[in-house]
């Protein structure tokens, strides 16, 4: 029997209110489906389970609002395994329990290997003892000691904190959803201000062959199917990644663990100053066509709120594109525990040599910011060197 | 040219990538991007979607004609394809 807990979907997600049901006992799930929806500061989510089997208990009506690592629901699995997600390592404030970072396995979905069900907690045998005493699961307690040991304090405001029955929540008016996503917002990006050593390069690049290789295949098609040149430069990412793998994945309990899979998180900005950046799941191996279709649907399920929970939560890096608004250059903030972003300025028109003639071609500055306990400047620049040499050959994108 | 008719199409195709936009405060002389927060992404799909309730073929050599909403009923009032024979007074 395994059970189902409210995912952490985000660095800085504390608490999930369970909105609907989309099982109920006796169902059978299949790994990847989607049972339940839970509202959070990002919105609406749509929740998949990790694990397949028959659900045999809700544990937690709709309505509820509960804490991240909350158990939701029993299900029957042929193969038990933790049934939480990839949980990135939440901030909290302290006192509200949330996973402890030791409690966040495999960052990255791979679960060829099953993960031990029992999360490895860092805790004294007192802490351990009161722990069982207030009946405080210590997978749920985030650890304050510096090591990321949960101290007796962490197992008292846990107790304190769980102690008030969940009750359902009325569902939070839209200014506040906005106030509470910006909320969430600063304390993730306060997060990475605070831990990540972030380093900045930028370079510029030449985009004139790809945007002719792109307006004359769109001159061929119908409007439906033209593509954006945002979907070359993401392209383009994904595949530098493969090259530069430092920059995809995550920093979680002190170390690097890089991600295989290139999930790239696309930053889309929301009405209300909202800001969401979910991910297109392996994009390197995305056709130009596919990784239209794949941006499309994330911005318009983003824009209504309706993304999926391994969306939010498995990034392994992240592209910005603020182009739109004219800027000329981003210098990005990296969303933890993720290791790196690129920052795309709008194309711009200017002067440019070229084999000892000056001409006019479109530019676009890329920049990255990168996680330096994760990887050095040099590898960083090969990273956008590489971006600028996949571009001058669209073609093969 | 009269594009009464137009604009109703114009404005669904609008409120479908900009739901908060309200049409009556819409300057038509001031390019739409300007005026409200869309993306390149979302513009694409505006235009989709004037394709989608007009038939009217847009390719993309034309975008920069269209950025305010004047110019877009009046590129359209030029491209859409003629009334077929016998619906005329329909």
């Amino acid at each position: 029997m395994a059970e189902f807990r409210m995912p952490s979907l985000g660095a800085d997600m504390e608490t999930g209110k369970l909105a609907q049901w989309l099982v109920k006992p006796g169902d059978r799930v299949a790994r990847g489906d989607i049972v339940a929806v839970v509202e959070t500061q990002k919105g609406a989510i749509d929740v998949e389970i990790f694990e397949g089997g028959v659900v045999q208990q809700i544990l937690v009506p709709e309505g509820s609002e509960v804490p991240v690592g909350t158990p939701l629901a029993l299900v029957d699995g042929a193969v038990p395994s933790a049934s939480a997600p990839p949980v990135a390592a939440a901030p909290s404030l302290p006192g509200t329990p949330a996973p402890s970072a030791a409690a966040s396995p495999a960052a990255v979905p791979a679960p060829a290997a099953p993960v031990p069900a029992a999360p490895r907690v860092r805790a004294s045998p007192a802490a351990r003892r009161l722990a069982a005493e207030l009946a405080v699961d210590l997978a749920t307690v985030r650890g304050t000691r510096l090591d990321g040991a949960v101290t007796l304090d962490d197992v008292r405001a846990a107790a304190a904190a769980k102690a008030p029955a969940p009750a359902p929540a009325p569902v939070p008016a839209a200014e506040d959803r906005a106030a509470a996503m910006r909320a969430a917002i600063a304390a993730a990006m306060s997060r990475s201000k605070r831990e990540i050593p972030h380093y900045y390069l930028g370079t510029e690049i030449d985009l004139k062959r790809a945007l002719d290789w792109l307006e004359a295949g769109n001159r061929k098609r119908p409007i439906t199917e033209r593509l954006l040149p945002a979907v070359l430069l993401l392209k383009a990412v994904a595949l530098a990644v493969r090259e530069v793998p430092e920059t995809n994945g995550f920093w979680v309990d002190g170390a690097f663990r890089p991600s295989t899979p290139v999930h790239l998180g696309v930053a889309i900005s929301l009405p209300h100053g909202g800001l969401v950046a979910p991910a297109i799941h392996d994009a390197d191996g995305l056709s130009l066509d596919a990784l239209m279709a794949a941006l499309r649907d994330v911005v318009e399920r983003a824009r209504v709120g309706r993304l999926r929970s391994s969306e939010v939560t498995d990034p392994t890096i992240t592209v910005t594109n603020l182009g739109e608004q004219g800027v000329g250059t981003v210098y990005g903030v990296i969303y933890p525990p993720q290791v790196a972003l690129v920052g795309f300025g709008a194309v711009v028109e200017r002067p440019w040599a070229v084999g000892g003639l000056l001409g006019v071609r479109p530019i676009v500055s890329a920049t990255l910011s990168a996680d330096h306990r994760a990887s050095v400047g040099h590898r960083g620049a090969r990273f956008l060197a590489a971006i600028d040499r996949l571009l001058q050959e669209p073609e093969k994108l | 040219m009269n594009t009464d008719d137009l604009r109703p199409a114009v404005l669904r195709a609008l409120r479908r990538v900009a739901p908060e936009a309200d049409p009556d405060a819409l300057d038509p002389d001031v390019a739409l991007r300007e005026q409200l927060d869309i993306d390149s992404m979302d513009f694409l799909n505006f235009l989709i979607g004037i394709h989608r309730e007009l038939g009217v073929e847009i390719p993309e050599a034309d975008y920069p004609r269209l950025t305010t909403l004047d110019q877009i009923l009046a590129y359209l009032g030029e491209r859409r394809p003629a009334p077929a024979p016998g619906l005329a007074g329909g």
